[in-house]
């Protein structure tokens, strides 16, 4: 089956990108609505893709994350289901809890939209068989991407080996130059930089097809 | 009861916003140690007493209003 859940909120622009991913590994996308809950069983994996919720209100991602969608979302991360969350969907994950830290206004103030190395740090055990130590490059293109966590929360990341992708060159001034993390289980993940936006020689790299592909539970 | 919310960003993580602001006056002559811009939030909340109210408001504020992890509010009822 492997259908995979897309989440669309009011202001999500990444959906069909990630739709396009999807369909390349051969996945079987379904939308969900924000306004709906949903059923976690009748899914393999959830992504929750980029763009500007709520146009950004309050928060990035802070309105998004209190969505009746969300809350089942939250019952997919209890059954230990695989979620990727991209860009704004990466903010959304780590306002509803369901990723460490938070997502801060770029170090110099500004809209960065530019190519990006990044480093996988520690393998994620659900998503994507990539190895450790490679680089991918694609784009970054976001205001809101410096990662932030207190200092006692990185100790922790990097006990529990969550940190999943560095930055080469941090661009946003993220804390430990990180660009994506996992949770404690390993079965969620988010990172700022497109995947999506890297699919074919043609846009400038594939490095990014790599990213969606997940290992499947049983639930 | 309407409650009052001042939230800004803890002073030791970068407030961008702040630091532009601070660098923009100083820039215009004026001596600007530091600057943190926040939100204000009126809220008018019902209760059937005025600790219930209170007690709604404060959830509000942790079910999101804030971020705990970068942000610290204040609240005070007011007219």
């Amino acid at each position: 089956m492997s259908r995979v859940g897309v989440l669309r909120f009011p202001g999500t622009n990444c959906d069909r990108d990630i739709w396009k991913s999807l369909e390349l590994k051969g996945k079987n996308p379904q939308w969900i609505w924000f306004e709906e809950t949903f059923s976690p069983q009748e899914f393999e994996a959830f992504v929750v893709p980029g763009g500007f919720s709520y146009g950004d209100y309050l928060r990035s991602g802070a309105l998004a994350a209190l969505s009746p969608a969300m809350e089942s979302l939250k019952e997919a991360d209890k059954l230990g289901k695989p979620i990727f969350g991209i860009c704004n969907g990466f903010q959304i994950l780590c306002e509803a809890g369901l990723l460490p830290g938070a997502l801060m206004r770029n170090e110099g103030g500004r809209f960065i939209d530019q190519w990006v190395d990044l480093k996988l740090e520690n393998l994620c055990p659900a998503w994507s068989p990539l190895e450790k130590g490679q680089v991918h490059s694609m784009p970054m293109a976001h205001a809101d991407g410096r990662f932030f966590i207190s200092e006692a929360g990185l100790e922790e990341l990097k006990k529990n080996n969550q940190i999943w992708l560095t930055y080469e060159n941090n661009p946003n001034g993220s804390v430990a130059n990180i660009a994506g993390v996992m949770n404690k289980k390993g079965n969620v993940v988010g990172m700022m930089p497109h995947p999506d936006r890297a699919l074919f020689d043609w846009m400038g790299s594939r490095d990014g097809l790599r990213f969606f592909d997940y290992k499947a539970v049983q639930a | 009861m309407k409650f009052a919310i001042k939230v800004l960003p803890k002073p030791e993580v970068l407030d961008t916003q702040g630091r532009t602001v601070a660098e923009t006056f100083t820039r215009h002559g004026f001596d600007v140690k530091s600057c943190q811009v926040g939100r204000y939030i009126v809220l008018d909340v019902e209760g059937q007493n005025p600790e219930e109210a209170r007690a709604n408001a404060t959830a509000m504020i942790k079910k999101g209003l804030y971020n705990p992890l970068i942000e610290n509010f204040e609240m005070e009822e007011i007219k």
